[in-house]
């Protein structure tokens, strides 16, 4: 090797290194002791960009809600100890909604690992099940392999957060820098092409349908499938569901989407599954609030489903045609295969299946009191945010009663525009999930669509939105109760209202001021409008609307924890009775 | 119904954790666990038994061949195989019993082990049904321990549980 200088880097200069060749743009973090190596080296460079947030689960929300709006894996840094703690929540909910994080997290130095050491804590083990996988870098010489595997791991197949544990003594030690080419590992092939004659059945199955079915999930998002998936339906001519994550994966205000499905899906969507005798699922894994009750779930439909994850498959529901492929393959090969066969689905019953449908539909499982001019109605906020949002903007929320009525009543036409938390339910993902949106998408408009209860979970990352000068519009639907706890306890616990009322909340409009942005108090239907638009005329800065919202609105439709989807509670029901 | 499982996974730090967690956050049963690294010093070999529905034990193949560790998996259930258990156990042995124990060990073709002037150990080996029945022979006796190793097995013939070719 005459004459080669092979650099030596420090641990902290590698794994700058590594995100930059990893293509990072941004990364989410907060220091202290363990990763201040690290700090150092990034003080000293400038392609990446960190993102100071106020509490480390910001930080895996931030870059989970720009992983999750761009399709490109989030990047987090964090401490020992308190910083691995605090980053879980954010973790799991990346976890449970297969979302690609890469989550450094600092470690103590590795003679102390086990000694209970200051600000140790096995980030390991309290990771394990919430990872797809994880990694403890015990040598210098391993880390850019493990980092280039830990990208990898996170973003192919189905996609998933992965940790990598670092203790401090490996980023002060040195060694050569090469990036590795070849992130493979012999245990680890995550599946592709779909098998050609489970796509011949499948085909075969699809035409023989007198009333088909398309429920599509978050694997369709996920898997960037969204136009493959609505070529396939607008050649079956199929009605199509999307679940709660999965919103977007097909244009919501498409003539063959029936809306979503389940616990609060539409009555059409939910209906249509009862009746289906061909059920098409792509990326969805039949969660427990979507099917209610197993015994009763499409009970005369036969199923095929795809998914990346053979897992997935038969774990809830018997499927007769089980396709482990990627999404958007899968559904390409599927096309193919119908079109190859050279004839269509039985259009006489095709038509007479769109006209029980129409009459579903008829219900119009979505009214509510519209003509109120005394107190504001939460879904009036929400359609009017449509309305002059043109259904373009990027929505993310927090979880309950105001999740529910913005999955219902803004329509999405394009995957990775809504971003919520639907596999953990994570109260506070809304406003640092926007944060990681809004950096990903500087010109777009993005709200967050909160409740008084959720957004005091992370309202800390007010000050991260000041700090980066996020335009964010908040919209904090406030009816001084968890509304979502506040609903179930009038249903089922004879409305006792259980520790569900706040009877101490901050006043949001001098709150939001105090962290330097505009707040806007609306408490009267005709404000509604005009306080939207003025807020999202506001180009250049963030403004929070608490909108005092009717206390006593529930969300319908409603099918019961543990009842079929043909046995759903309308509003107009209670009204009737 | 119960299956016997033979998986290869990266012989790494927290690789059995992670099998041992999933039994338990998912709350499937596990009978016995048996690792030890293989010839090739990167692997280990997991013997583990478990017990449920088919449905159920689909899952479990399936989320352990999820783990990024498994390397490969094999349901020995579905081959004609070999099962094997030791048993290492010490038993009272005075006076009389001494020839009796000794006796029985030969019948069942354990090997003594060691030997005091009150008590022998006895090594054992075979299927668990074998080990069993041994136990309940010994039994009248005062048994002092039992110490069993969890069930490892390979399939009859030439098919073998390894990585695929790269």
């Amino acid at each position: 090797m005459r004459g080669d200088i092979v650099l030596e880097l420090t641990g902290a200069e590698i794994f700058v290194r590594c995100l930059h060749d990893e293509g990072v743009e941004y990364l989410f973090g907060y220091p202290g002791g363990a990763v201040l190596h690290i700090y150092d080296a990034l003080y000293k460079q400038e392609e990446i960009k960190h993102i100071l947030v106020r509490h480390e689960q910001g930080a895996a929300h931030a870059a989970d809600g720009y992983a999750r709006s761009t399709g490109k894996p989030g990047v987090v840094l964090v401490t020992s100890g308190p910083g691995a703690t605090n980053a879980l929540t954010g973790i799991a909910t990346a976890y449970m909604d297969s979302i690609p994080l890469v989550v450094f997290t600092g470690q103590v130095m590795t003679h102390l690992i086990g000694d209970d050491a200051f600000q140790e804590v096995d980030a390991i083990g309290i990771t394990r099940p919430c990872v797809k996988h994880n990694f403890m870098v015990k040598d210098v010489r391993d880390l850019a392999p493990i980092i280039r595997k830990a990208f990898h791991v996170a973003t192919t197949g189905r996609p998933g957060p992965v940790v990598v544990d670092i203790p401090k003594d490996i980023t002060a030690h040195k060694t050569s820098y090469v990036f590795p080419k070849d992130p493979a590992l012999r245990s680890y092939k995550p599946p592709r092409e779909a098998d050609p004659a489970a796509i011949r059945r499948a085909a075969d199955l699809l035409l023989q349908a007198r009333r088909p079915m398309v429920y599509a999930g978050g694997g369709v998002v996920l898997g960037n499938a969204a136009s493959e998936l609505t070529e396939l339906v607008h050649w079956l001519g199929a009605p199509c569901t999307n679940t709660l994550m999965g919103l977007g994966a097909f244009p919501g205000t498409d003539p063959l989407f029936v809306g979503m499905l389940g616990m609060h899906g539409t009555y059409e969507a939910n209906m249509s599954m009862h009746e289906c005798d061909v059920l098409l699922a792509v990326g969805a894994r039949f969660d427990d609030r979507v099917t209610g009750d197993l015994d009763k779930f499409c009970p005369n439909a036969h199923i095929i489903h795809i998914d990346v994850d053979p897992a997935s498959i038969q774990k809830n529901v018997a499927v007769e045609i089980a396709i482990v492929a990627e999404a958007g393959l899968a559904m390409r090969d599927l096309l193919a295969a119908l079109k190859a066969a050279g004839r269509r689905l039985d259009k006489a019953a095709l038509d007479a299946w769109w006209r029980k449908i129409d009459e579903w539909r008829a219900r119009q499982c979505l009214q509510y009191d519209r003509a109120n001019t005394e107190v504001i109605k939460p879904q009036f906020v929400l359609e009017t945010l449509y309305r002059l949002t043109r259904g373009d903007a990027f929505i993310t929320s927090d979880v309950g009663q105001h999740q529910m009525w913005a999955a219902q009543f803004y329509k999405f036409d394009k995957p990775r525009r809504w971003i919520n938390s639907g596999g953990l339910g994570t109260m506070g993902f809304g406003l640092p999930a926007a944060i990681g949106v809004q950096l990903a998408h500087p010109d777009a408009t993005v709200a967050c669509v909160t409740g008084e209860a959720s957004i005091q979970m992370c309202i800390q990352e007010l000050s991260t939105c000041k700090q980066y000068d996020l335009p964010l519009k908040i919209v904090n639907l406030n009816n001084r109760y968890m509304g979502m706890v506040r609903q179930w306890q009038e249903f089922f616990y004879q409305s006792r209202y259980s520790h569900s009322y706040l009877e101490a909340l901050p006043d949001f409009v001098k709150l939001a001021e105090s962290y330097g942005h505009a707040g806007v108090r609306i408490d009267k239907p005709h404000d509604v409008e005009a306080a939207l638009k003025e807020a999202l005329g506001q180009r250049d800065r963030l403004v929070f609307l608490d909108f005092i919202t009717d206390q006593t609105e529930n969300v319908y439709p409603m099918i019961a924890a543990g009842a079929g989807h043909h046995e759903m509670h309308l509003a107009t029901d209670r009204e009737l009775a | 119904m119960r299956h016997i499982i033979s998986i290869l996974l990266e012989n790494e730090a927290g690789a059995l954790s992670r099998v041992a967690g999933l039994f338990s956050a998912r709350g499937y049963n596990i009978a016995s666990l048996t690792v030890a690294p293989t010839e090739d010093p990167s692997l280990s070999r997991m013997t583990l038994v478990t017990s449920g529905s088919e449905g159920v034990v689909d899952q479990i193949r399936k989320q352990l061949n999820k783990l990024v560790d498994v390397v490969k998996l094999v349901d020995l259930t579905d081959n004609e195989r070999i099962e094997r258990e030791m048993l290492l156990v010490k038993v009272c042995a005075e006076g009389s019993e001494r020839d009796e124990i000794k006796r029985l060990s030969d019948i069942f073709r354990g090997r003594i082990i060691d030997v005091t002037d009150r008590a022998y150990t006895i090594e054992l080996t075979g299927d668990g049904s074998k080990l069993d029945a041994f136990i309940s022979v010994l039994q009248p006796r005062r048994i002092l321990e039992v110490v069993r190793s969890g069930v490892i097995g390979i399939a009859r013939g030439s098919g073998a549980c390894i990585p695929d070719a790269p």
